[in-house]
């Protein structure tokens, strides 16, 4: 039994061992950090696609915040930064897709979608009132007429 | 005005269906490469198994060639070894085998073990040059004519359907 608790102890010990084996950061300048940080935040870890470079630490991920925080080191700006992630891994590497012709639906479909929306509720609101006043009309008419009768 | 009424709800179903359907036969993983229609990005690297050798892409220059990234950690790069065996064998074009982010023992014993179709192997241990040609899912491969353009560009293995309905037609187109 005593046995077995420690084996199990031990697999236990294993996989966590595993499991917390973070990304090294060097935190040597907090500043530098940060600035990584911030631009990590805003490239697509393209192996866990819904994962940005900063939460991720898959293998591609620890490799490209190096190389960002070797450019910040070389006092490259972050519009050069993600101009160099772009040229190798396309638009897809940007959380934030940039306004071009291929990304215009992206950008403009929720508004579009927004507007159609709109116009329908107004025009469902609408005859629904119209058609509350008809009703109404003619309730008030019946109950005159039913006033009248006596 | 009542077909209307009808209609419209049935096209409107019927067009997010199409989108539905689309997207189901589409791959995430499968991301444009900017590369394709750019100089394939220079390198010069050690090879495999002769460290002080090293090889620079640049003399590929006059020659279509392939660029096959593997890796011995990498289970799909087996998957598509047999088909790159057979495109190096059957074709003139020479393979080149990138062993990325790999350790060279781990990968010479793979090479023994599963067979060599590559005229030369250059190493990136530590991803760099990968980098800058965007690997991110190993394997990838890179079809680079004489002008050292890259030409085609595959993410994941490559399968016999690849190699007959683009690499060899591109290549045909190339040599015309």
């Amino acid at each position: 039994m005593i046995k077995k608790l420690c084996l199990s102890m031990l697999l236990i010990t294993c996989v966590t061992s595993v499991l917390g084996n973070e990304a090294p950061t060097l935190a040597k300048d907090p500043i530098l950090e940060k600035r990584v940080k911030a631009i990590s935040l805003e490239l697509r870890c393209l192996v866990c696609q819904n994962q940005t470079i900063a939460d991720s630490n898959a293998g591609l991920a620890v490799d490209l915040k190096n190389q960002v925080r070797e450019m910040l080191q070389k006092g490259m700006g972050e519009d050069e930064i993600k101009d160099f992630m772009v040229e190798r891994y396309g638009d897809f590497v940007l959380y934030n897709p940039p306004m071009k012709g291929t990304t215009m639906v992206l950008w403009i479909g929720p508004l579009i979608m927004l507007m159609i929306a709109l116009a329908v509720a107004v025009r469902i609101v609408r005859r629904r009132s119209v058609d509350d006043e008809k009703k109404r009309s003619s309730a008030d008419t019946d109950r005159a007429r039913e006033l009248l009768k006596d | 005005m009542p077909a209307t009424r009808f209609l419209i709800p049935l096209i409107v179903f019927f067009a997010v269906c199409a989108f539905l359907w689309k997207g189901l036969s589409l791959n995430p993983k499968e991301v444009p490469s900017p590369l394709i229609g750019k100089p394939a990005p220079e390198f010069t690297l050690p090879l495999l198994n002769e460290v002080n050798t090293t090889f620079d892409n640049m003399d590929m220059r006059g020659e279509i060639w392939l660029l096959n990234v593997f890796a011995s950690w990498c289970g799909p790069c087996l998957d598509e070894h047999p088909v790159i065996v057979n495109f190096a064998q059957s074709s003139e074009i020479p393979v080149l085998g990138f062993n990325y982010k790999d350790r060279p023992e781990a990968a010479s014993q793979w090479l023994t073990r599963h067979g060599d179709p590559y005229e030369r192997v250059v190493v990136d241990a530590n991803g760099r040059v990968g980098l800058d040609y965007g690997v991110y899912g190993v394997p990838e491969t890179f079809l680079i004519d004489r002008d050292g353009i890259i030409r085609y560009k595959k993410i994941g293995p490559l399968s016999q359907t690849d190699v007959s309905e683009d690499i060899l037609p591109l290549i045909k187109d190339m040599l015309q």
